[in-house]
């Protein structure tokens, strides 16, 4: 493809801030996606590689319901609610046997999960990708004249993923529930020894981690369409966005979220979309090196 | 290594081994995949997978117009079936479920492979075992040349065809606009792209803008093409992304005028991907106006008596489906093999069925608008296409039919003998 | 099937693994005589991917380290071979060799990356490795051939064996031969002074590196070895198949070699045989199911991913410690070692043992077995 070197005319003020706030509405989604991992990660130190699957099926149901007559914003509480449902279901059926063993099985058992989603949402739903309705309108603001690549659905995807970081923040920080999640995460014994009733955190854990994921899956439908393999891109993102902001911190997850986003929309639109994964690869690299537990890690490298 | 453990190895090997054989068992047929009473293809397409949208629904539909033709008789007494494997658009599962099709199945032919990438690398081993390979459902020059792949035939315009002829169109009637390109990164995007610039000058040409398949982002090139300020845009896309183009370009108030291949503008499609975002229920708002090309009649043209054959077939065979662009390209596609059977006789070889091609093809007439390249040395499908424009959601033809050759600067010739109509049973042959 | 853990001399280990990958050669040529052409071609197809898998057992079960990105590093040495062969025209085995050592090459350069990392975070590099890796084949069409890759003519047989040896055969034998030189290399390696350190490091950092271990060095060894074992085996997937695509390298084939890693049974040569044959066989068997009913397209097309999904699910929740520990369980009888497992339940070393979970992949030490018996 034909390079240009970036101009400092009209035009490529007009391009760098069209691709910086392009960068923030998908960093914002990227955001959302590594929040959910987070909270799964916080709850049950396990990487749940079928976040992806389970946020594309609840927005299949909630699509199912939107195609069916009813509003978005049923739809919307659908999802959210299912994907608690979903998320509690899938702890305790399958993922409470594997907690305590080898952190590999239950990284295979996340894997075999995905496939069994994406295959089941294929039999039911078809592999036609379908269109899904935005919250509010995707016509960008007008600045100046021109329409710019940032349009009122983007900013409630931003308020949302804000708000819901904040939310997480305070509910492990300020909250007896957070605290008790915490503990039942890093020290089961202990915590049960204290009156945690560690089982039922953990599959509060996984239920709410669902339900942020969901909540990630409704604000990117829009603009990925809705099908079984559809969300996949966005699970690789989302997780390279946690892991550059560091697994533990909420806050983390939005900054890894927004950074991965920026970066990823200069790279694309500077140099081309076939650089976009490898240029992932070298933020994640650069960021790992200099923060080997990711940008807000609070643990330091142990040096031997 | 203990005695014990060797042979507990030795043991391993032998049960893998045992079940190796078993999975291997049970190939049934004779040894050409053709009796008296039936003929048998193989065709590798992806049923799963990043890839799967849309292109899932061609195979079925070719094997919807085969129960047609089988309801009849089938050819010469033979009914034709067509075995799907699903390769998820993966070059590993394409040479292994073509190697199974053909040692295991052992199927008198190959049909409908889908995908570049995929189908290169099964073309030599199904040339070597001398094995028809039928049609390729792929817009790549890679199957035209008759002489060193013999057994394998195109079907569906070349992509630099595709490219020439809408590039002629804009040249006739947006000489002075400045035009953007976005396309796909692979063979099917510069391969259009090669024939726009054959067609129009480099100056015209302000942005061209590669997309990768699986990165949805597409806002940073349709940016880029609008801040060229091109007023016409050029979509060498699928589906897909051609949904993905629009929606980028709604919210940047970028209102080019749309000129697309036929492989990314079908209507039903497309529409469906942006029904939310319209206010009318097709979704097709925001390509209404769009100009594209076609070889087949348009899906929406519903006096056309091919058209008409197609969706009774559609509706008794393959009702689960919608009726769009793929499900019409999978029957024209089965059609057009049903009429190659015919054509190789009564006797049915492999042999038989390629020099059938050879000598004949060129002067079938069928569903197509334009006629097919067909000689011993040209295996490329059809020669050309006609314009199109999509108008209050479905694409309505206009204009002469056009045919030309992959080369650059070959002349865009007019095709003028109008369209056969459809046999009431079977299929025609000249 | 589990002893008492103590050090064991070398004892003639090389001399006997020798023999043995002679022996194993003899048999693979004299199974392969017997075998249609269709199944040759899964013979091949299980042996490159044996290759890979020994080296990832070894690198995840042995070193503790998680690698989900070794379907790039099968990338390296499948655009190697295929440029080295199809451009280059150089023979075989030289292709071969050079496969191994950029693959090696590009080992370093992750190992190096990957010895500051634990857990997701060396989960999270290595994923975005392999997504990222093959983009290059889009950047640099010209050198890569894009979307398309690369093609090369099949690799044909010598002619002492006859005109008439299938192709089939040919690539069965080469890709086996290369199996068994990662069989006998990865064997050796693990009943070594390197392997058994290697283990050392895995269970407990600090411990090892108060015994003098170069801790960073042995886990750069690691992925270099796994790097070494998947690049030979993305060069026999191009000599194989006869071809080098990035739709055949995605994100998909790293998950599945570590699947079939697991689900074999990790840290064990004879769990990478199984993991090997699951790769080939589960995905045939699976559409066979799909196919022996009729239900409507939809069903149909999506039920073989259904049935290998729920494979994995079920397997890692019935068999925890993979196919290899399961048989293992059936032939155990040894009253002995089960007394040794009910001893070594309780955690040593707490702290260690917390830091050494988090950061493995691999089986812990009071429960898994076989990490320590690699045969």
């Amino acid at each position: 493809m034909d390079w240009h070197a970036p101009t400092w005319g009209s035009e490529g003020v007009t391009k760098f801030i069209d691709l910086t706030l392009n960068g923030i509405s998908t960093g914002a989604v990227y955001a959302a996606v590594a929040l959910a991992l987070v909270l799964i990660w916080r709850a049950t130190r396990i990487v749940n590689f079928a976040q992806g699957a389970m946020f594309m099926f609840t927005t299949f149901i909630a699509s199912a319901v939107i195609d069916s007559g009813g509003s978005y914003w049923l739809g919307f509480a659908v999802a959210l609610a299912c994907g608690f449902v979903l998320g509690a279901l899938v702890e305790r059926i399958v993922i409470r046997r594997v907690e305590g063993g080898p952190p590999l099985n239950a990284v295979i058992v996340a894997l075999g999960l995905l496939i069994l989603l994406e295959a089941i949402a294929g039999m039911i739903w078809g592999n036609t990708p379908r269109s899904f309705p935005p919250a509010f309108s995707i016509r960008g603001y007008e600045i100046g004249g021109t329409r710019v690549l940032f349009a009122p659905n983007d900013t409630f995807t931003v308020l949302v993923v804000i708000g819901t970081a904040l939310a997480l923040r305070a509910l492990f920080q300020r909250t007896k529930l957070g605290l008790q999640m915490r503990a039942a995460a890093f020290q089961p014994e202990v915590a049960r020894m204290l009156g945690v009733r560690v089982g039922r955190m953990l599959t509060l854990g996984w239920a709410l981690a669902a339900l942020v994921g969901s909540l990630a899956g409704v604000l990117i439908a829009p603009s990925v369409f809705v099908g079984p393999n559809q969300f996949d891109p966005l699970l690789v993102f989302g997780f390279t966005a946690a892991i550059i902001g560091g697994l533990d911190r909420p806050e983390g997850a939005a900054v890894g979220g927004v950074l991965l986003g920026l970066v990823l929309s200069y790279v694309s639109g500077y140099e081309g979309a076939s650089l976009v994964t490898l240029a992932a690869l070298v933020l994640l690299v650069v960021v790992l090196m200099i923060r080997p537990g990711g940008l807000f890690s609070s643990t330091r490298e142990r040096q031997v | 290594m203990s005695g014990k453990r060797t042979v507990r190895v030795v043991g391993c090997v032998c049960v893998a081994t045992i079940a190796l054989i078993a999975g291997g068992c049970g190939s049934k047929g004779n040894s050409t995949g053709v009796s008296s009473t039936s003929v048998t293809f193989g065709t590798h397409q992806p049923l799963t997978g990043p890839a799967a949208p849309g292109y899932s629904e061609i195979a079925p539909a070719s094997v919807a117009f085969f129960e047609y033709l089988n309801a009849q008789g089938g050819i010469y007494g033979r009914k034709i079936h067509l075995i799907i494997k699903d390769d998820v658009y993966n070059p590993t599962q394409t040479v292994n479920v073509v190697h199974g099709l053909v040692l295991n199945e052992k199927i008198f032919g190959i049909f409908e492979g889908l995908g570049t990438p995929t189908h290169t690398k099964v073309v030599s081993f199904l040339n070597t075992e001398k094995v028809p390979d039928l049609f390729v459902a792929s817009g790549c020059p890679c199957w035209d040349n008759g002489t060193a792949q013999p057994y394998t035939f195109g079907w569906q315009p070349n992509y630099t065809i595709e490219g020439k002829i809408l590039g002629q169109y804009i040249k006739q009637h947006f000489a002075s606009s400045k035009v953007g390109v976005f396309y796909q990164n692979d063979d099917f995007g510069k391969g259009g792209l090669t024939g726009i610039r054959d067609e129009l000058p480099a100056s015209q040409i302000v942005s061209a803008q590669p997309y990768e398949p699986g990165i949805t982002n597409v806002a940073p090139q349709i940016s880029s093409i609008k801040a060229s300020g091109a007023k016409v845009l050029v979509d060498f896309t699928v589906p897909i992304y051609t949904a993905l183009g629009q929606l980028a370009s709604f919210t940047l108030g970028y209102k080019p005028q749309l000129v697309s291949s036929s492989v990314g503008i079908d209507p039903t499609t497309v529409g469906g991907l942006l029904k939310t975002f319209s206010k009318g229920k097709a979704g097709t708002e925001l390509i209404e106006g769009a100009i594209t090309d076609g070889y087949l009649p348009s899906v929406g043209e519903v006096s056309n008596p091919w058209i008409a054959l197609f969706k009774k077939v559609h509706d008794t065979y393959d009702s689960s489906a919608p009726f769009d662009g793929n499900v019409e390209y999978g029957m024209a596609a089965a059609y057009t093999l049903a009429q190659a059977l015919q054509l190789a006789g009564k006797n049915l070889t492999r042999e038989g069925v390629v020099k059938a091609l050879n000598e004949k093809g060129a002067q079938l007439t069928g569903p197509g608008l334009v006629p097919y390249r067909y000689s011993t040395s040209d295996h490329g499908g059809y020669a050309g296409a006609q314009m199109g424009q999509v108008k209050g959601g479905v694409i309505t033809q206009f204009g002469p039919r056009l045919i030309t050759t992959p080369e650059a600067s070959s002349p865009i010739t007019t095709y003028t003998t109008p369209q056969a109509a459809p046999p009431t049973t079977g299929v025609s042959v000249p | 099937m589990r002893l008492p853990s103590r050090i064991r001399p070398p004892r003639l280990t090389l001399a006997r693994s020798l023999g043995f990958v002679l022996l194993a050669a003899v048999v693979l040529a004299l199974v392969s005589e017997a075998l249609s052409s269709y199944n040759d071609l899964q013979l091949a197809n299980g042996a490159y991917y044996f290759a890979v898998l020994a080296g990832l057992t070894l690198l995840t079960g042995l070193s503790g380290q998680i690698s989900l990105g070794h379907g790039a590093l099968m990338a390296v040495g499948a655009y190697t071979v295929a440029l080295l062969i199809g451009n280059e025209h150089w023979p075989v085995l030289p292709a071969l060799i050079a496969a191994v050592l950029t693959s090696a090459v590009v080992g370093v350069l992750v190992g190096a990356a990957a010895t500051r990392l634990r857990g997701p975070y060396l989960a999270g590099v290595t994923l975005a490795f392999a997504v990222g890796l093959p983009a290059l084949a889009g950047k640099y069409p010209s050198t890569f051939g894009g979307a398309n890759g690369l093609v090369i003519n099949p690799p044909t047989s010598p002619s002492w064996l006859g005109q008439s040896f299938p192709l089939e055969r040919w690539e069965a034998w080469i890709a086996c031969a290369g199996a068994l030189v990662v069989l006998f290399a990865i064997y050796n390696l693990v009943h070594s002074a390197v392997g058994r350190s290697l283990q050392a490091v895995r269970d407990d950092e600090i411990a090892a590196s108060l015994c003098g271990l170069r801790v960073a060095r042995l886990q750069t060894l690691a992925f270099v070895v796994s790097a070494a074992c998947a690049g030979l085996a993305g060069g026999l997937l191009t000599l194989v198949l006869q071809l080098a695509a990035p739709g055949a390298f995605t994100l998909g084939l790293s998950l599945a070699l570590l699947t079939g890693v697991v689900l074999g049974g990790l840290g064990s040569i004879l769990g990478a045989i199984w993991g090997a044959a699951l790769l080939v066989l589960l995905p045939i068997w699976s559409n066979d199911i799909a196919h022996a009913f009729s239900f409507s397209t939809n069903v149909t097309n999506n039920l073989p991913l259904a049935i290998y999904g729920l494979v994995l699910i079920l397997a890692m929740l019935l068999w925890p410690s993979g196919l290899q520990g399961a048989l293992g369980l059936l032939g155990l009888r040894v009253s002995t070692s089960l007394k040794n497992r009910a001893s070594t339940r309780y955690p040593v070393g707490g702290a260690g043992q917390e830091r050494a979970a988090a950061r493995r992949g691999g089986a812990s030490p009071p429960q898994g077995r076989e990490e320590e018996e690699v045969r």
